[in-house]
């Protein structure tokens, strides 16, 4: 009615907006109701950073790489007798890892680092506190959160067969057979196996050892 | 018969339930409606089912809140003004008939007068609180409540009285009764009028601009708070349910409809509920018209066409 009647008939526009409200109402909501419906987090969510401390060798990679020094790590020296070895040996025995959560910045670069896995993501988020001091979680906190790491995800069918996988199937083929089995790897994975390995197209396969 | 006392008795009793209970039930329809139209949930943990009791948690709220007048208010007006657009509610609702054979709580042969004349008290309210808060933004929106109320009663009436001429009567009840369903074309120009009319009279959106709440704060309801405010919300709720009923009852029918011997008063809720359900769905729907184009839309476009409405309705009157 109010319509200049500019787009087609007078009162169209006024009509649709009628049709858009009401096709709204009957479509399902997505509001997701959280405290009482646990939400769906994708995979790989960074929640929380969880500690295997048995893993950690205090190589201090990852309090050195964290961008925002996030990362406290104490340790100390420990001899051990291992009986018939030549002499004693030491290791580094971890007193102190604290992760000061107030300040991380969930990038994951200490993730990425650790080269022992001994820092992994885990999609628990529901570790608010009132105080902020509260949030620096120690060894024992971080240790707790490992029974909330997700298995990893499946090894993608289209990749590159895993650094294991690869050695392993070398070693089990025997010295000198290298690249038949890198082949059988392929061949193994069931959607790459009729296709020409990459490495064929991308460069030329190094020579046969001789035998 | 039973005596006068208690016939009096239950007729009022009957029409303040349904002056309490259907606002909330509409007002639960517009939460809900809205958020859905909104994609969105809406009221979901008062009452426990779907937030069904969010509307009694609201009023449970607003009687604990302090009641406030400003230092420099009219309190005397300040504090009445809440009431006087409440009340005239009230009396319409005794008007409106419910069924047939008399599911009235009060007859009256000059109905339709009363009930457009009552309503007409609506802006004195507006404009009692507008000028008793001493604040500006009260004023301006009292102002333009005064300017689209007193404008929009025009083409109301005009409306009203293409009805009241086709049935010849003025009673309710009456208009009812003479309705026919090829009414429905015949008297169609007059019932979108009349449902516009009615939208910018209850200052619904897209005619809140009294109250235009990104402009104003709050129009002429700022300063009000706790009860009062409350019974100013109440009033914008009857307000849907009288413009929804008048509708049905002069423009849709009222009971008529399959059964209405004994299901009449069944007709005249679901139709009543039907139109506050539109009226919902224009509040999500509309931007708020801007003051020239409401003015523009109520003197250029209704008025004429109101006119034009009484025109049609004499000469089919004539003719027929």
């Amino acid at each position: 009615m109010t319509d200049d009647g500019e787009r087609g008939a007078p009162g169209k526009g006024l009509v649709q907006g009628l049709a858009v409200t009401l096709k709204t109402m009957t479509k399902p909501s997505t509001t997701q109701q959280y405290p009482d419906v646990e939400p769906e987090l994708p995979p790989r969510s960074r929640g929380v950073i969880a500690l295997l401390e048995e893993n950690c060798t205090v190589c201090m990679l990852c309090a050195r790489e964290c961008p925002d020094w996030c990362i406290y790590i104490d340790s100390h020296k420990e001899e051990v007798v291992v009986p018939g070895a030549a002499r004693a040996r030491q290791r580094n025995v971890l007193d102190r890892f604290d992760i000061d959560f107030s300040l991380c910045m969930y990038c994951g670069i200490c993730i990425e680092v650790c080269p022992f896995d001994a820092l992994h993501w885990t999609p628990e988020f529901e570790y608010a506190e009132t105080d902020v001091l509260d949030l620096l979680h120690d060894k024992n906190r971080l240790g707790e959160w490992m029974r909330t790491v997700p298995p990893p995800p499946a090894h993608d069918v289209l990749g590159e067969p895993s650094k294991e996988e690869a050695t392993a199937a070398r070693k089990a083929a025997g010295p000198g057979a290298a690249t038949a089995a890198k082949a059988d790897v392929r061949r193994a994975t069931p959607t790459t196996a009729d296709r020409p390995p990459r490495e064929a197209r991308s460069k030329p396969e190094p020579p046969e050892q001789p035998q | 018969m039973m005596p006068l006392w208690l016939d009096l008795t239950i007729r009022v009793v009957a029409v303040v339930v349904g002056f309490l209970t259907l606002p909330l039930i509409v007002g639960q329809a517009e939460h809900k409606v809205m958020a859905h139209m909104q994609g969105r949930l809406g009221p979901m943990y008062a009452g426990g089912y779907h937030g069904w009791a969010q509307l009694v948690a609201d009023g449970v709220k607003f009687v604990q809140k302090e009641d406030i007048a400003p230092r420099d208010a009219d309190r005397r007006v300040f504090r009445l003004a809440p009431l006087v657009a409440l009340f005239p509610y009230l009396l319409v609702l005794l008007a409106i008939p419910l069924g047939p054979n008399g599911l009235v709580a009060q007859p009256l042969d000059v109905g339709l007068f009363f009930v457009l004349a009552v309503l007409g008290v609506g802006v004195l309210a507006v404009l009692m609180s507008a000028w008793a808060s001493a604040n500006k933004y009260s004023l301006l929106g009292g102002l333009r409540g005064a300017a689209q109320l007193l404008g929009y009663e025009l083409p109301l009436v005009l409306a009203a009285a293409s009805v009241a001429m086709a049935a010849g009567t003025l009673s309710l009840p009456g208009i009812v009764e003479a309705w026919k369903p090829w009414w429905l074309l015949w008297q169609a120009p007059a019932a979108m009028i009349f449902f516009i009319a009615g939208l910018a009279e209850i200052r619904r959106p897209p005619f809140d601009m009294p109250i235009a709440d990104s402009e104003l704060v709050f129009g002429y309801m700022t300063e009000y708070t706790g009860l009062r405010f409350a019974f100013f919300l109440l009033a914008e709720y009857v307000g849907i349910v009288v413009i929804a009923a008048l509708t049905t009852v002069l423009f849709l029918g009222g009971w008529h409809g399959p059964a209405a011997d004994h299901l009449g008063w069944l007709w005249t809720l679901v139709k009543v509920f039907a139109v506050s359900f539109v009226i919902i769905w224009f509040r999500v729907t509309y931007p708020r018209l801007r003051e020239d184009q409401l003015q523009r839309l109520c003197w250029l476009i209704l008025v004429p066409l109101a006119l034009a409405q009484l025109v049609l309705t004499a000469a089919v009157k004539i003719a027929m």
